[in-house]
């Protein structure tokens, strides 16, 4: 039977196993969303294609399924952008679909024509323009075997018009078949003697730390990696795309390292012999100055991207596999090598205690008040009425570190923030999307004054299909993160981060049918947070009033070394320099 | 880091689906990540279907390993190889068109020519063009001989190149 590239394109995301598109019509893309309606697929209309993009981003991330998103052709492509970039930095598993002037019109500068392959190639791990549809279910398979194997990444497909509109015979027991290219196959099994050489390495290491990014996350690593840890005394460190591997209150977990990590992780890592780094890429937010970054430490690396591998640290034991094959493997070579290595324990034990004491000694501090909000307190009175089992997404700047270091994460996946690109803006349409994924899940956006004003379109969204995510704007009338730079390395000239003027978000908010609420003193914060709780047929949004020019420490200055951090002032005490 | 501070010149071959976004993508890699590249060449092998890249990098060891590595992340990308340390036969196509307004210019060119194996394929009254085919260092000594009798115009290829069948090895069948 013959059918359009429309309907064979629809029928092969069904086939995919694709339940939820986020996207918007628009003209190039009329045949699909004319054939949309009478397939099982939902669709959700967001109110910009950067939301859609950022929605499927956050479905992905906490499904571990490929999200899916539509838009049209040049401004609707344009659009896809940011939000594609921000879930290929992040190595997401997305697939967008994008509409294009008919194949006899490419190259004219058409109405509403782009380069959208040109444009979106360095900001995808591949991306296909259809120009027959006779090539069009091949492709899709391809895409969606590109987005979710390997690294995962961003595919884009192309779609002219015409290519939609055209007939071709589609075969479905042929499209079931599995996806042959030539010129990839990842690779995922870890070598077996890079493997006994780690396993020794670590059962003889006397301060080993586990460095754990977010590929620990993706590959469903997590309980092997924690096991590693209690197996073999190893204290854990993570980025801010690995926080929820580990449970946060695990008492091996140091927290985040990097910028605006914990003293204890940041020193261990400093101090170690051995890091052990698992699906992770020592971004420069993590390692401070390079050349001073664990500089006795030697380094086994699991990534399965090789070409992370050395790309900023030399690796002494590089592995290249996916991080849970590869843990299998090695899990039981460390604990037959801990077994014969008794002795190391005493040393190791010394390790641990000397770790745990910087934990006791300089621990996540800020200064409480009865006055003012916090933003601190918001974040331990979400994690404590949420107990701590909510999905969150954030958006990017200070509220995003005080989520990282005071939302203690229970289980993986359940935290969805931009760490690559830091894009301003993903929250909202990435909350939404995690509920459209996790609908069992109390999804709450924590966002900040500055980041919510960049796509606050979407709580119309969220109202449309009566998602009942839970949004908390940290307000400080200021871009906070930019005002701290500023005040800090900048001598206090504080040059267009202020945002006193700015809409009533409670009434914004209920002129876009949603639930606006407002706290401006500590004792309110809680009961705030219970209303929003007990609303479950729409967004809420709620706007917290908090000190102004509150700060993030401990703080790497930009260029320094990991243990060269500023610290709080504990208790009104001089701000100490870490040595 | 240790970051060995040579930067010699790497002859990368590169074996890639023939597709235009392919090409796109390996020179997008190079302008992105901010590698030199001194050279590029594209052509078909003896399988249509697949393209054979010759392209010659400046850059520390460091450097050049990060190529190789980004290259073979495209999805296009079957194989990617450093030749520069094996044996293997290296060559490029040079055009120059040469000024020989008197006959004692024309003689020299002449003995050249012959010396280096090239050949005069172009000729009007007052120049000469000539073809060689030689390893960079011929076709650089070359320049360097003719240079002072004035350059019209000149094309140079690139460097194409293959590993020698003596060596014991062809291009590898594992992507690494």
């Amino acid at each position: 039977m013959k059918l359009s590239g429309a309907e064979i394109l629809l029928r092969a995301l069904e086939l995919e196993g694709v339940e939820k598109i986020f996207g918007y019509p628009g003209g190039a893309v009329l045949d699909i969303y004319d054939r949309l309606p009478f397939t099982p697929l939902k669709h959700y209309l967001t109110r910009h294609e950067q939301g859609a993009a950022h929605a499927a981003d956050g479905y992905a991330r906490v499904t571990g399924k490929v999200g899916v998103c539509f838009a049209t052709s040049g401004p609707g492509a344009t659009n896809l952008v940011t939000g594609l970039a921000t879930a290929q930095i992040d190595s997401v598993p997305v697939v967008a679909f994008t509409g294009n002037v008919p194949t006899f019109m490419i190259g004219n500068d058409a109405f509403q024509e782009v380069d959208t392959v040109g444009i979106t190639r360095p900001i995808t791990k591949h991306n296909f323009l259809v120009k027959d549809v006779k090539d069009l279910a091949d492709t899709v398979k391809k895409a969606f075997h590109i987005a979710r194997t390997g690294r995962p990444g961003v595919v884009l497909v192309d779609l002219p018009k015409d290519v939609t509109r055209e007939l071709t015979d589609f075969f479905e027991e042929e499209y079931k078949t599995p996806v042959q290219i030539r010129s990839y196959k990842p690779v995922l099994k870890g070598h077996p003697g890079q493997i006994k050489r780690a396993a020794k390495a670590i059962a003889s290491a006397e301060r080993p730390i586990l460095y754990i990014g977010g590929g620990v996350v993706s590959s469903g690593a997590s309980d092997l990696v924690v096991k590693m840890a209690e197996v073999a005394n190893i204290p854990m460190a993570a980025t801010l795309m690995g926080l929820t591997a580990v449970p946060g209150n695990h008492p091996f977990f140091l927290g985040m390292l990097g910028m605006h990590g914990t003293y204890a992780a940041n020193m261990a890592i400093q101090e170690s012999d051995l890091i052990i780094a698992i699906g992770a890429r020592f971004d420069d937010r993590v390692t401070g100055k390079l050349s001073e970054f664990a500089p006795n430490a030697k380094v086994i690396h699991i990534d399965i991207d090789s070409a992370e591998i050395g790309k900023n640290r030399h690796a002494d034991i590089p592995i290249v596999g996916d991080a849970k094959l590869v843990m299998e493997e090695l899990l039981p070579e460390v604990e037959k090598q801990v077994a014969k290595n008794r002795e190391f324990y005493a040393a190791r034990e010394k390790w641990i205690l000397k770790v745990r004491s910087w934990k006791e000694r300089y621990p996540l501090w800020y200064e409480p008040s009865d006055r003012v909000i916090k933003p601190q307190f918001v974040i331990e009175k979400i994690w404590e009425v949420t107990k701590g089992e909510a999905i969150i997404t954030t958006d990017v700047g200070q509220h995003q570190m005080w989520v990282a270091q005071y939302y203690k994460f229970r289980f993986p996946r359940q935290l969805v923030t931009s760490g690559g690109l830091g894009t301003m803006g993903f929250g909202v349409p990435a909350a939404i999307g995690a509920k459209v994924g996790r609908p069992d899940k109390t999804v709450f956006c924590i966002s900040g004054d500055g980041s919510f004003q960049m796509n606050m379109q979407e709580i119309v969204t969220a109202v449309h299909y009566n998602i009942p995510i839970k949004v908390a704007i940290i307000n400080n009338g200021f871009l906070g993160m930019v005002r701290q730079w500023q005040g800090i390395f900048y001598q206090k000239n504080y040059s267009q981060v202020h945002l006193d003027v700015q809409p009533d978000f409670v009434k914004l908010v209920e002129a876009m049918g949603g639930v606006g609420l407002r706290a401006t003193k500590p004792a309110e914060v809680e009961a705030v947070l219970k209303e929003a709780m007990a609303i479950d047929d729409r967004p809420v949004v709620i706007d917290f009033i908090v000190d102004r020019e509150e700060d993030v420490f401990p703080m790497v200055p930009p260029g320094g070394a990991l243990h060269e951090m500023i610290l709080p002032n504990y208790g009104k005490k001089k701000e100490k320099k870490a040595v | 880091m240790d970051r060995k501070c040579d930067h010699r010149k790497h002859i990368i071959s590169v074996l890639v689906e023939n597709q235009p976004g392919a090409l796109a993508r390996i020179i997008e890699l190079f302008s992105s990540r901010g590698y030199n590249i001194e050279s590029l060449n594209v052509g078909h092998t003896e399988d249509p279907t697949i393209s054979r890249i010759t392209m010659v990098a400046k850059g520390d060891e460091h450097t050049i390993e990060q190529i190789v590595k980004q290259l073979r992340r495209i999805i296009d990308v079957f194989k990617v190889r450093d030749l520069t340390d094996k044996k293997k036969l290296d060559r490029e196509l040079l055009i120059v068109r040469i000024n020989v307004e008197t006959p004692e210019k024309k003689e020299e060119v002449m003995r050249l020519v012959e010396i280096f194996g090239a050949q005069v394929v172009d000729v009007s009254k007052d120049t000469y063009t000539v073809e060689l085919t030689g390893d960079e260092e011929q076709v650089d000594a070359f320049l360097e001989l003719i240079k002072p009798m004035g350059i019209r115009e000149m094309a140079r290829t690139g460097r194409v190149a293959m590993v020698r069948a003596l060596h014991g090895e062809t291009f590898g069948e594992q992507k690494e």
